[in-house]
C-alpha cells in the first residue's frame, strides 16, 4: 500500500486532498515540520488561501529547505492550487514574495479582460506540447477531460518544456499542470475533479518511489 | 423591466463572458437528519436521506453540491458536519454549505469538516465587515453571499434573510454589489418568490447581475425544466442551483445536461 505525506502548514484544507487519498488505499500521514517531509516516501503540498502566509507558515515550521531537499530525491511530488504556485520562484500575491525556486517562473493574477476572476468551474484540460502527456500523472486522462479550478493567480514557468498542461479562459491560455522530473503542479483540484482527479491521484500513488520497498 | 442603478461605488464594467461550461448543482436543503424540501422556502417535506441523494446527484455528473441547513439550529449543528464530514469522505467534486453560520469560527468547522465554501446571509446582513474578515482569512474563493430576493410591486427587488421571513430593507441589486466589493466570492441568488414553484427562474434580477459583477453567479428558484435553466443560462449566469425536479425524480443531472447541451449551452459532459 502506498503511503502519502501531506504537508500540514497550517493552511488549507488537508482534509480533501486526505479523503481522496484515502479513498483510493493509501496510507495517510501528515508532515508539520523539516523531518517528516525528509522520510516521506510521495509528497503532497497541499494549499488554499494566500501566497505570503503560506511561505511565511513553511518558513516559521522549518519546512523550506525540506521540501527542496524532497523536490531534488526523485521522490514523487505533487503540489495543488497554491501549493503549486509555491513551487515557483515568486509570486506578485498582495505585493512580491519569493517562492521555494522549485520550479523556474513566476506568478501573477489573471488579467481580467472580460472574464470573470476567480476563474471558477470545470476547465478543459489541453496538453501543452504537440506531444501529449504520456509519462505524466495525465497518462490515464484522456485529453480534453474536465477538471475544477478555482484560483485568481496562475503560474508562469520560465521554461516552456515544464508546461505539462493548459486550460483556456476567454482569451487567457493558463497553466493548468506543470512537471519537472518528478515534481508535478496542478492548478486545478484533483481531489474535487471527480472521477479524472481521482485518475490523477491514483498515478501519483503508483508512481515509483526510489524509497518504494521491493 | 427597471434596471436599477448601480451602486455609485462600482459602476458594472464591460460584460462579463461565461468561459467555462453552466454548474449544475444539486441544492439540498437540510433539517437534520434529513433532506428537505419546500416552496419559496416554506411547507417543507421530508425527501429522505441526504447523504444518499448527494451520492446520487454526484454519479448522476453534478459540477458540485450545496447543502443549506434550512433549520440553523445549535441542536442540530452537530449532525450537519456530520454530514459535511461523511459527504467529503465519499463525494469528490466541491461542496458550499450554508446555514446558520455566524462567526470564523463556524466557517473554520465546516472547512475542516470538508466543506470548500459556506454560504453566508443572515450573518453578513446583521455584519458585513465578516465577509472581508472570512475572505481574508480563508480567501474570497470560499465565502459565497447567498442574496434572497423578493420582487416588489415597484419592480425593485428587496433583500431578505431566514429563507425570505426577514426584511432586511435593503435593495437586493446594491446589497449584491456590497458583497462582492467587500470580498464576496460568489453571489447565489435565491429568488424565495420562485423558489419550489417550478414556474422559471426570476430572469430579470438574475440579468441585472449575472454579468455585471467581477464574481460567479448562482442562479437558485424556480428550475421545474431544462427550458427554464437554458432561459438563465443564457442570460450569462455562472451556475444554477436546482432541487424540486431531482428530488421528486421528474429529471436526473444528467438528463438535464443532456437537454442543456442540446439547446446550445455548454455543460461538463
Amino acid at each position: 500500500m502506498s503511503r502519502v505525506t501531506i504537508v500540514d502548514y497550517g493552511l488549507g484544507n488537508l482534509h480533501s486532498v486526505a479523503n481522496a487519498f484515502t479513498h483510493l488505499g493509501a496510507t495517510v500521514d501528515y508532515a508539520d515540520n523539516s523531518a517528516a517531509i525528509a522520510s516521506a516516501e510521495r509528497l503532497v503540498l497541499p494549499g488554499v488561501g494566500a501566497f505570503a502566509d503560506g511561505m511565511r507558515n513553511l518558513t516559521s515550521r522549518g519546512q523550506v529547505q525540506a521540501l527542496r531537499a524532497f523536490a531534488g530525491s526523485g521522490r514523487p511530488f505533487i503540489g495543488i492550487c497554491l501549493g503549486m504556485h509555491l513551487l515557483f520562484d515568486e509570486s506578485d500575491e498582495f505585493g512580491t514574495h519569493t517562492g521555494l525556486g522549485i520550479i523556474p517562473g513566476r506568478v501573477e493574477r489573471i488579467p481580467a479582460g472580460g472574464v470573470k476572476v476567480p476563474h471558477v468551474g470545470w476547465n478543459r484540460l489541453q496538453p501543452a506540447q504537440r506531444q501529449a502527456w504520456d509519462g505524466s500523472l495525465l497518462a490515464n486522462t484522456p485529453t480534453g477531460s474536465f477538471a475544477y479550478f478555482v484560483h485568481s493567480y496562475a503560474a508562469h514557468p520560465r521554461n516552456p518544456a515544464h508546461l505539462l498542461v493548459v486550460a483556456t479562459y476567454g482569451p487567457h491560455r493558463l497553466t493548468a499542470a506543470v512537471a519537472v522530473g518528478a515534481v508535478t503542479g496542478f492548478q486545478f483540484h484533483p481531489e474535487k475533479s471527480g472521477t479524472a482527479g481521482l485518475a490523477m491521484l491514483s498515478s501519483f500513488l503508483a508512481a515509483p518511489s526510489p524509497l518504494d520497498v521491493p | 423591466m427597471i434596471v436599477p442603478a448601480p451602486a455609485s461605488s462600482a459602476a458594472p464594467t464591460a460584460p462579463f463572458v461565461r468561459s467555462v461550461p453552466l454548474r449544475v448543482i444539486p441544492r439540498l436543503d437540510i433539517k437534520a437528519p434529513n433532506l428537505v424540501k419546500g416552496i419559496r422556502l416554506e411547507g417543507l417535506r421530508v425527501i429522505g436521506d441526504p447523504a444518499d441523494h448527494a451520492q446520487r446527484y454526484f454519479e448522476q455528473g453534478a459540477d458540485e453540491l450545496m447543502y443549506q441547513d434550512i433549520v440553523a439550529s445549535l441542536y442540530g449543528r452537530n449532525s450537519l458536519i456530520d454530514l459535511v464530514r461523511k459527504t467529503a469522505e465519499r463525494i469528490f467534486i466541491p461542496l458550499t454549505v450554508g446555514g446558520g453560520i455566524r462567526s470564523i469560527a463556524d466557517i473554520q468547522a465546516l472547512l475542516r469538516a470538508g466543506a470548500d465554501k459556506v454560504c453566508l446571509n443572515t450573518a453578513a446582513v446583521a455584519r458585513p465587515e465578516l465577509i472581508t474578515e472570512a475572505a481574508s482569512t480563508f480567501g474570497s474563493q470560499c465565502v459565497v453571499i447567498a442574496i434572497e430576493t423578493i420582487r416588489q410591486p415597484n419592480g425593485t427587488w428587496k433583500a431578505f434573510t431566514d429563507n425570505g421571513r426577514e426584511h432586511t430593507g435593503l435593495d437586493a441589486y446594491d446589497w449584491a454589489r456590497r458583497a462582492v466589493d467587500l470580498g464576496a466570492g460568489e453571489l447565489l441568488l435565491t429568488s424565495v418568490d420562485h423558489e419550489g414553484t417550478k414556474q422559471g427562474f426570476d430572469l430579470d434580477f438574475n440579468k441585472c447581475l449575472a454579468t455585471t459583477v467581477g464574481v460567479p453567479v448562482v442562479a437558485h428558484g424556480g428550475a421545474g425544466s431544462a427550458e427554464h435553466v437554458a432561459e438563465v443560462a443564457n442570460l450569462g449566469v455562472d451556475g444554477i442551483a436546482i432541487a424540486s425536479v431531482l428530488h421528486y425524480r421528474q429529471t436526473t443531472v444528467g438528463e438535464l445536461k443532456k437537454s442543456l447541451a442540446g439547446s446550445g449551452v455548454e455543460v461538463r459532459p
